[in-house]
């Protein structure tokens, strides 16, 4: 599927009613306030991610997307507020009750985060190992097919420095669908990748929603790849959401922060990180 | 397989530490009577215990059949009383033994030399908690010296 | 008021850590049940890691202190023509004090710097997340498996030390010197007790295993996930790990020799 095509499905999809994805929510957060020292960085934040869509968070460097990701994972703690994944709420759950939850979502690590002392088969392999006892001849077809799905069945021998880091980040993809889960959070997906991976990801990215019906939720600040791939969009600035809708909603927004974070990719020669008006609110928060 | 690499080299690991443990144990220390083995206890009376400690070999023609175990006072006559440990190996010895507190060496440590005594059908076997009275104290040096010299004034 | 405030913020900072460091230890001991059929590859992995890769310098070094040792008390043996005496002060040495003291030091500076970096490398490319993320506890998996090993390695490696310069020994001062071979051997065996001397010295040789490999563990765990971060944390652990084994010497020396 070309990137063309790919606007149109998502163009398509779009016409269904995108207000009522919202009402099943896969991943919901209510009123979520968390600092870190005495940094505030979410001020009473509520969004929804769909279920069986692919969501993304935008927003200018900085702002603790990937916080956001850890909040959802359990590893971080809101000060106040509900996170709800399938309806538990993740920071009043117990350990062994938060590891159960685990077992349904992945996270795609903007570094690959492949163990790098294993091949890239035993790294795929890993979490299945780890949660069934499946005998290894079924592992070994798991594991082939993953890795088929992103073209890296070649590799399976490699180990992880053997390889670029497209490829590094597909190899990590394949382990993160190793056991089929019901989400997957990328942080940050298209950082540092050369066009063609890029590609490749936002291809992948899209393709797994479809054909493993999971939902996904993007963080990113590539305004042109996550258009192309993203049901539901959201935009965090200044602690806060500050425009949320599908992507043809926010281009129709009103809102000039939104424009200028969207105008960023359409002016090309000035990307929004540098327009003056999230500097200076930046500036300000500290 | 590398698993199996790793569980060879484990093995000779652990195997040489074992072997360095037993080395340790058989050769460098004493191979004899250890405090682990099955032992009865011996009491014994002397005068003078000089420099006899707890730990001391207890020996039988120079071979270590014991150790002291304890050393106390005591309360009426104010005498050291030791207690023995022996190796139940060696039970044989009769009430008639003695036991003097020898030197190993001119400097060395102080041990007890066990001299097994004559057996008749009136000697009893020594047993657990057994007394042994024919004692012969220390010899310390200083008095040794001291008899010396007292005997070189009265010559003259 | 400001060293006040600095030696207020510098004790708060060091229970926090002394608290992440028992969180840690209770994390990966006692932490989830325990499954021996995944552990013990894990196990054996860490003690060929630590243990077996290990074994060239202990060896090597415990042959030289030992043969060091003979030399050095050979002179001032043999002016007061007690050089009979070699076997039991080479091995009492080596046995109560250099044998699980040295090997500590040495440990730490091999394994538990490896350790604490490979650790620490782990949370900066985020390995360490990423398991958590599937559900796998990093205590129980990563931690766990080399502590364990540590333990088990370090008081193996001490009693090699031991042999091996006990020894060496041997080589200088009956080989080389002259010392009588028979009185070598039967005045050290004399001397040596099983339980006083061996036992004792393997004993120490546990705790300081326990707190080095806690340290390296710990200090790579909580390790700033910077290269700047992560090289202080090695370095701390070779500092810490140090300072530990020599003081706790003191004191288990104390305990079991001082009366």
């Amino acid at each position: 599927m070309s990137e063309s095509e790919l606007r149109l499905t998502s163009q398509l999809e779009n016409s269904e009613q995108p207000s009522d994805w919202l009402k099943s929510p896969h991943v919901e957060l209510k009123n979520v306030t968390f600092s870190r020292g005495d940094r505030l960085i979410y001020d009473n934040m509520s969004m929804i991610f769909p279920k069986g869509k692919v969501t993304a968070i935008m927003g200018p460097s900085g702002i603790g997307k990937t916080t956001l990701l850890r909040l959802i994972g359990g590893q971080l703690y809101p000060d106040s507020g509900e996170i709800l994944v399938n309806g538990h709420n993740i920071p009043s759950l117990s350990r062994s009750e938060l590891y159960k939850v685990r077992e349904t979502m992945s996270m795609l690590f903007q570094s690959g985060a492949l163990f790098t002392e294993m091949t890239v088969f035993d790294n795929v392999a890993f979490p299945i190992r780890e949660h069934t006892k499946l005998p290894e001849d079924i592992i070994r077809t798991m594991v082939l097919m993953k890795l088929e799905a992103v073209g890296l069945r070649g590799a399976h021998s490699l180990m992880p420095n053997e390889l670029s880091g497209g490829m590094a980040r597909r190899a990590a993809l394949a382990r993160s669908i190793a056991l089929d889960p019901e989400l997957i959070m990328y942080d940050e997906p298209f950082v540092g990748q050369d066009p063609i991976s890029m590609g490749v990801l936002v291809r992948l990215i899209r393709d797994l929603n479809q054909s493993l019906n999971l939902s996904s939720i993007v963080v990113s600040h590539d305004v042109t790849e996550v258009m192309s791939i993203a049901d539901y969009i959201y935009i965090v600035a200044d602690k806060r959401v500050i425009g949320h809708g599908t992507k043809e909603q926010l281009l129709a927004s009103e809102s000039p922060l939104v424009q200028q974070f969207l105008r960023g990719e359409s002016d090309g020669p000035v990307p929004f990180h540098y327009n003056a008006q999230p500097i200076k609110q930046d500036l300000m928060q500290d | 397989m590398t698993s199996r690499k790793f569980e060879i080299m484990v093995g000779f690991f652990v195997a040489l530490g074992i072997a360095a443990l037993i080395f340790l144990a058989l050769n460098v220390a004493s191979a004899g009577v250890t405090g682990s083995g099955q032992t009865y206890n011996l009491y014994a009376k002397f005068d003078n215990i000089g420099g006899l400690k707890v730990r001391s070999a207890v020996k039988v023609g120079g071979v270590v059949i014991g150790r002291v175990e304890e050393i106390t006072l005591d309360p009426v006559d104010y005498a050291p009383i030791a207690k023995l440990a022996i190796d139940s190996r060696y039970n044989n010895f009769p009430d008639t033994s003695s036991l003097s507190i020898l030197t190993s060496g001119l400097l060395g440590e102080q041990y007890l030399g066990l001299e097994p005594g004559f057996i008749d059908e009136t000697v009893e076997i020594l047993g657990e908690g057994g007394f042994i009275e024919d004692t012969k104290s220390a010899l310390v040096l200083e008095e040794l010296i001291g008899q010396f010299l007292f005997s070189q004034g009265n010559h003259d | 008021m400001d060293w006040l405030q600095n030696l207020g913020k510098g004790t708060l900072s060091s229970f926090a850590a002394i608290g992440r460091a028992t969180y840690l230890l209770f994390g990966a001991l006692f932490g989830g049940k325990p499954n021996f059929k995944k552990a013990f590859p894990l196990l054996i992995k860490q003690i060929h890691v630590v243990g077996v890769q290990s074994l060239v310098l202990i060896l090597v070094s415990g042959l030289f202190i030992g043969m060091v040792l003979a030399l050095q008390g050979y002179t001032v043996l043999i002016d007061y023509g007690a050089e009979d005496s070699l076997g039991p002060m080479v091995s009492l040495a080596l046995l109560r004090e250099l044998g699980p003291v040295v090997t500590a030091l040495l440990f730490a500076g091999r394994a538990g710097s490896a350790l604490t970096a490979e650790i620490g490398l782990m949370k900066a490319t985020e390995q360490l997340t990423s398991l958590e993320m599937m559900a796998v506890d990093p205590l129980r998996r990563i931690v766990a498996p080399r502590f364990w090993a540590g333990v088990i390695s370090m008081p193996l490696l001490a009693i090699m030390f031991s042999s091996v310069g006990i020894l060496g020994g041997h080589i200088v001062g009956v080989e080389w010197l002259g010392v009588d071979q028979g009185s070598f051997w039967s005045i050290m065996q004399a001397s040596v007790d099983f339980t006083d001397d061996i036992l004792n010295g393997v004993i120490k040789s546990i705790v300081f295993a326990f707190v080095v490999t806690w340290i390296a563990l710990f200090r790579g765990y909580d390790a700033v996930p910077t290269s700047e971060g992560i090289s202080q944390a090695t370095t701390q652990t070779v500092v810490q790990a140090s300072l530990a084994v020599l003081g706790l010497d003191f004191v288990l020396t104390a305990l079991m020799f001082g009366n």
